[in-house]
C-alpha cells in the first residue's frame, strides 16, 4: 500500500464479486470480444478469419449469448442484484465532478464501492443502459438479422435488412466505444489492477469510509 | 491479498467454455461423420439406373438399307414409321429459329428479327448460318419450312460421329468430297445407310456439333459450351464429366414430342420450380429440379441462398474453363489488307485476334460472368427497334428485379460488340457477310456499304444509305460447366468491400459489402473519440500524479 492512499483512508478487503458474478463477467467480455472481433470482420472491415468462418463463428457464439443472457437475466431477478441497478441522479453529479476533475488533485471517490453499492451513480446509469437496453437491442437485432429467412414465416415480412443490419452496427459500434472506455477506467481504482483483481478473485481493497447511505443499498429490507 | 486457488476455476472455466464454443463453431463436420447434403442425395436418387433400354433395332430395318443419296430420301424412310416426327418438329424452334411461344407482333429468334453482336443476322447469310438448321436446303427466304422431307433426323439422331453438314451447303452435307475455305477441312459426302441405322437418343455429339460451335467456331459463343464439353471431366462439369455421372445433354434438357426443355429468348426453361418430389415427370432442366430449393446440408448458409442467388452463381467460378471464349468482336476494323490480301493475326491464346473478313476480337479464358437479376427471361431488341448509339446498344438483356420473387442473381457471359448502324434510321444493320464470287457480300468485295444494302435489302428492311459502328452488348445465361462442390465461389468473393462479384447488384443488403454510411462515419467518430477522451484523460492522471510526488 502506497504512502498516498494510507494518508487518504483505511484500506479494508471487501467480497465484492460473487462467482457467478466473476464467471458472467469474463464470459461476457470474451463473447463480447469475439462477436465485435467477427462481426467487424462479416461487415467488411478486418480480414482475420476468412468472412465464412468469421460468420459462422459469430452467429454460434451469439446465439449462445442470447441463452447464456437468460441466465444472466434469471440471476439478477433472484438475488435481488437488479436493485444495484436502479437509477439515480443522487451524487451523481458529484461522481461526474470526480472523474472530471477530482481524480486528477488525489480526491477520493464520493461513492466508493460497498458489498451493498457496487455501482456507483454513474456505473447505474451505464450498466442499466447497458444490460437493459443496448444489450437486448443488439441481441434482438442480431437474432432477427440471423433469422433473416424466416421473417415471411413469422409475419416479419415487413421488416427491412438493411434498417435491421443498420442498428446491428450502431450497437456495435457503442459496445466497441463502450469497451474502450471501460478497459480504461478499470485503471482508475486505487491503484490500476485494483479492479481487475476484484474482478478476478472477488476481492477488492476499499477505502473504510462511514457506512453506506440508506439510498445506496441495494436491498430494501420491509418489515415482516 | 493472494488469490487464493479456489477462486481460479472461474476464469478458466470461462475461457473453456469459449475455446469449446469456437471450435464447434469453426470444424466442418467430417464427411464421414455428417450426414451428406440431402439435394445430392434427392439428386443421385432421381438418376439413378439410367440405363434405357428400345425395342428396334435401327440397322434391322430394310427401309434404312436401300441405297440413299440425299438427306431428304433418308428422312422419308424414317417418316415412314415415326409419322408424326416431322409435324412435331416443324413446331419447334430448332426447326423455325423461331420462338413458337414469342407473340406474333413481335416474334423473337434468328429466323425472324433479332440480331447478335457476332455475324448479326441469318438474313442473306443463308447459306453459311443454316449448316446448323436441322433441316435441307435453307439457302435464302425461299425454303419451304412445311416440307417434312427437308427435316434432318440425322444431326441430332445419329451415333456414328462421321455425319457433317458442310458448312456452307445451307444444311445439307456435302454431295462430293468438298474444301471449305474458311477450315481448310474436306467434308465427306455421308455413308448414309450406315448413318442411318446408327441412330438412336442424341448424345452430346448430336447436340454439340451445332452448340458447341456457335458463331461459326468453337468455343465462339457461350463460354459455357463448347467442344471441351465433348468429353469433359468431372472438374469441368460435375454432370457431364466422363469420370462423373456421364450426363448427356438430354438427361436435363428432358424432351416431349421433339420440343427440348431449356430457355427460348424470353421464354423461360421453366416458370415453376417443380422438384421431382412434387411431379416425377416434371422436366429436368432446372437445378431444383433433382437438387431441390434447400440441396445443403441442414444449417448450411447456402441453403438461405437459395431464394435469391442461382444455384449456378456459386457453382460456375468460371466459364471458358479449357478453351478461351470470344469476349469482344469489332467489326469496324475489318477490311485491312497485308500487301492487298486479306489476312488473319493469332493472339496470345492461340486464336485471331484480327482477321479481315471480321475485325478485332478479343478472347479470356476462365472468365469470372457478370451477374444479373434474372428471371429466366432474356429480352432482345431487334432490326425493327430503334437505338441510342451515343451509349453502348444492350441487343439483349436479362430480366428480373431484386422485388420479384422469381428472380434470381445468375451469372452470365456479356460479349461486346461494335457494329454497323444506320445513322438515319437509328436501327442495327444486316451485313451481307457470306456470298459467292461476285456479289455484293462483305467478304467477297470489302464495300459495307454495298453489303449492309444488300443485307438490309433481304431482310425486307430500309436503309438509309448512312452507317457507322455503335458498341453493344450480348448476354448469354452462364449455367453449364458447373464445377465440383469443392470449386465452387467462396463467400468472401461476394461478401467484400472490394472488387467483389456482387459489385454490380443492386436491391439487396450484402454484409461484407453494404453498411449504412451515416451510422459508419458515426460510429467510427464515437469510437475514436472515446480513444481520444480516454487518451487525453489518462494523460491528464498521469500529469497530475507525477506533479504531486514531484
Amino acid at each position: 500500500m502506497n504512502a498516498e492512499t494510507a494518508n487518504a483512508c483505511r484500506m479494508v478487503n471487501v467480497y465484492l464479486y460473487t462467482r457467478y458474478e466473476r464467471f458472467w463477467h469474463w464470459l461476457q467480455s470474451g463473447l463480447v470480444v469475439i462477436l465485435l472481433v467477427t462481426g467487424f470482420e462479416t461487415h467488411g472491415r478486418l480480414e482475420l478469419l476468412g468472412f465464412k468462418r468469421a460468420y459462422e463463428i459469430h452467429n454460434y457464439t451469439g446465439l449462445f449469448w442470447l441463452i447464456a443472457f437468460a441466465f444472466f437475466v434469471f440471476w439478477v431477478f433472484t438475488t435481488g442484484e437488479w436493485r444495484q441497478y436502479v437509477p439515480t441522479t443522487r451524487k451523481l453529479f458529484a461522481v461526474i465532478r470526480y472523474y472530471l476533475f477530482g481524480i486528477f488533485r488525489g480526491e477520493p471517490h464520493p461513492v466508493p464501492k460497498r458489498k451493498e453499492a457496487k455501482h456507483n451513480p454513474l456505473q447505474r446509469l451505464v450498466y442499466l443502459g447497458l444490460a437493459a437496453v443496448l444489450l437486448p437491442i443488439q441481441m434482438a437485432s442480431g437474432f432477427l438479422y440471423w433469422s433473416y429467412n424466416s421473417w415471411p414465416a413469422w409475419g416479419l415480412g415487413w421488416l427491412s435488412l438493411p434498417v435491421v443490419a443498420a442498428v446491428h452496427l450502431a450497437g456495435a459500434f457503442a459496445i466497441l466505444s463502450f469497451l474502450v472506455v471501460h478497459l480504461y477506467m478499470i485503471t482508475t481504482g486505487h491503484s490500476l489492477t485494483a479492479h481487475t483483481r476484484a474482478m478476478i478473485c472477488g476481492w477488492e481493497e476499499i477505502e473504510e469510509r462511514e457506512a453506506v447511505e440508506d439510498w445506496e443499498v441495494k436491498t430494501r429490507r420491509t418489515p415482516a | 491479498m493472494p488469490v487464493p486457488a479456489r477462486m481460479l476455476w472461474l476464469p478458466a472455466a470461462a475461457l473453456f467454455g469459449l475455446a469449446g464454443i469456437v471450435a464447434a463453431s469453426a470444424s466442418d463436420p467430417g464427411p464421414g461423420a455428417a450426414p451428406t447434403a440431402p439435394g445430392r442425395d434427392m439428386a443421385q436418387q432421381a438418376t439413378r439406373g439410367p440405363q434405357r433400354w428400345i425395342t428396334s433395332d435401327h440397322s434391322k430395318h430394310e427401309i434404312l438399307k436401300q441405297p440413299f443419296a440425299s438427306g431428304p430420301e433418308v428422312t422419308r424412310a424414317c417418316l415412314s414409321c415415326h409419322t408424326e416426327a416431322a409435324s412435331q418438329i416443324h413446331r419447334t424452334i430448332h426447326w423455325t429459329w423461331v420462338d413458337p411461344a414469342s407473340p406474333p407482333e413481335k416474334p423473337m429468334g434468328k429466323g425472324a428479327l433479332t440480331v447478335n453482336n457476332y455475324c448479326v443476322s441469318i438474313h442473306s447469310n443463308e447459306p453459311r448460318c443454316t449448316s446448323c438448321h436441322i433441316g435441307y436446303g435453307w439457302k435464302d427466304k425461299t425454303f419451304d419450312f412445311s416440307d417434312p422431307a427437308k427435316v434432318d433426323c440425322l444431326v441430332c439422331h445419329e451415333r456414328t460421329g462421321t455425319y457433317k453438314k458442310f458448312p456452307a451447303g445451307a444444311g445439307n452435307p456435302a454431295a462430293k468430297p468438298t474444301v471449305f475455305p474458311g477450315d481448310g477441312k474436306t467434308y465427306e459426302p455421308p455413308d448414309w445407310n450406315r448413318v442411318a441405322q446408327s441412330v438412336g437418343r442424341p448424345t452430346r455429339d448430336n447436340c454439340g456439333a451445332c452448340h458447341f460451335y456457335g458463331g461459326g467456331g468453337d468455343a465462339v459463343k457461350h463460354g459455357d459450351l463448347d467442344s471441351s464439353m465433348h468429353k469433359p471431366n468431372r472438374s469441368l462439369d460435375v454432370h457431364m464429366g466422363v469420370d462423373g455421372k456421364n450426363f448427356d445433354c438430354t438427361r436435363c434438357h428432358t424432351t416431349r414430342a421433339h420440343q427440348v426443355a431449356g430457355r427460348i429468348y424470353a421464354t423461360p426453361a421453366a416458370t415453376e420450380r417443380t422438384p421431382l418430389t412434387r411431379d416425377d415427370l416434371t422436366p429436368r432442366i432446372t437445378c431444383e429440379s433433382c437438387h431441390t430449393a434447400t440441396p445443403h446440408r441442414p444449417g448450411v448458409k447456402a441453403n438461405d441462398h437459395t431464394d435469391k442467388v442461382a444455384c449456378q452463381s456459386c457453382h460456375i467460378p468460371e466459364f471458358a474453363r479449357v478453351l478461351p471464349t470470344k469476349m469482344r468482336w469489332d467489326w469496324s476494323t475489318a477490311g485491312r489488307m497485308k500487301e492487298g490480301k486479306p489476312y488473319k493475326e493469332k493472339g496470345p491464346l492461340g486464336f485471331p485476334v484480327y482477321d479481315t473478313q471480321k475485325g478485332d476480337f478479343i478472347w479470356e479464358k476462365n472468365v469470372r460472368p457478370a451477374y444479373f437479376w434474372y428471371n429466366g427471361t432474356i429480352d432482345a431488341i431487334s432490326l425493327k427497334d430503334p437505338i441510342d448509339p451515343t451509349r453502348r446498344v444492350a441487343i439483349n438483356w436479362p430480366v428480373g428485379s431484386p422485388a420479384d420473387v422469381n428472380s434470381r442473381i445468375a451469372p452470365f457471359k456479356v460479349h461486346e460488340g461494335k457494329q454497323p448502324y444506320d445513322t438515319v434510321h437509328k436501327t442495327l444493320l444486316v451485313p451481307h457477310l457470306f456470298g459467292p464470287p461476285g456479289s455484293e457480300a462483305y467478304w467477297q468485295k470489302y464495300d459495307w456499304r454495298a453489303a449492309l444494302e444488300s443485307g438490309m435489302k433481304q431482310a425486307g428492311l430500309p436503309f438509309s444509305g448512312e452507317f457507322d459502328f455503335v458498341e453493344t452488348t450480348y448476354v448469354f445465361p452462364t449455367t453449364h460447366m458447373v464445377a465440383p462442390k469443392e470449386r465452387s465461389v467462396a463467400c468472401n468473393e461476394c461478401h467484400t468491400r472490394e472488387n467483389g462479384r456482387m459489385a454490380g447488384i443492386a436491391g439487396v443488403y450484402l454484409p461484407g459489402r453494404d453498411g449504412n454510411r451515416v451510422i459508419e462515419v458515426l460510429g467510427w467518430a464515437t469510437v475514436l473519440g472515446s480513444l481520444a477522451g480516454v487518451l487525453v484523460h489518462g494523460i491528464g492522471r498521469a500529469v497530475s500524479r507525477r506533479r504531486k510526488e514531484g
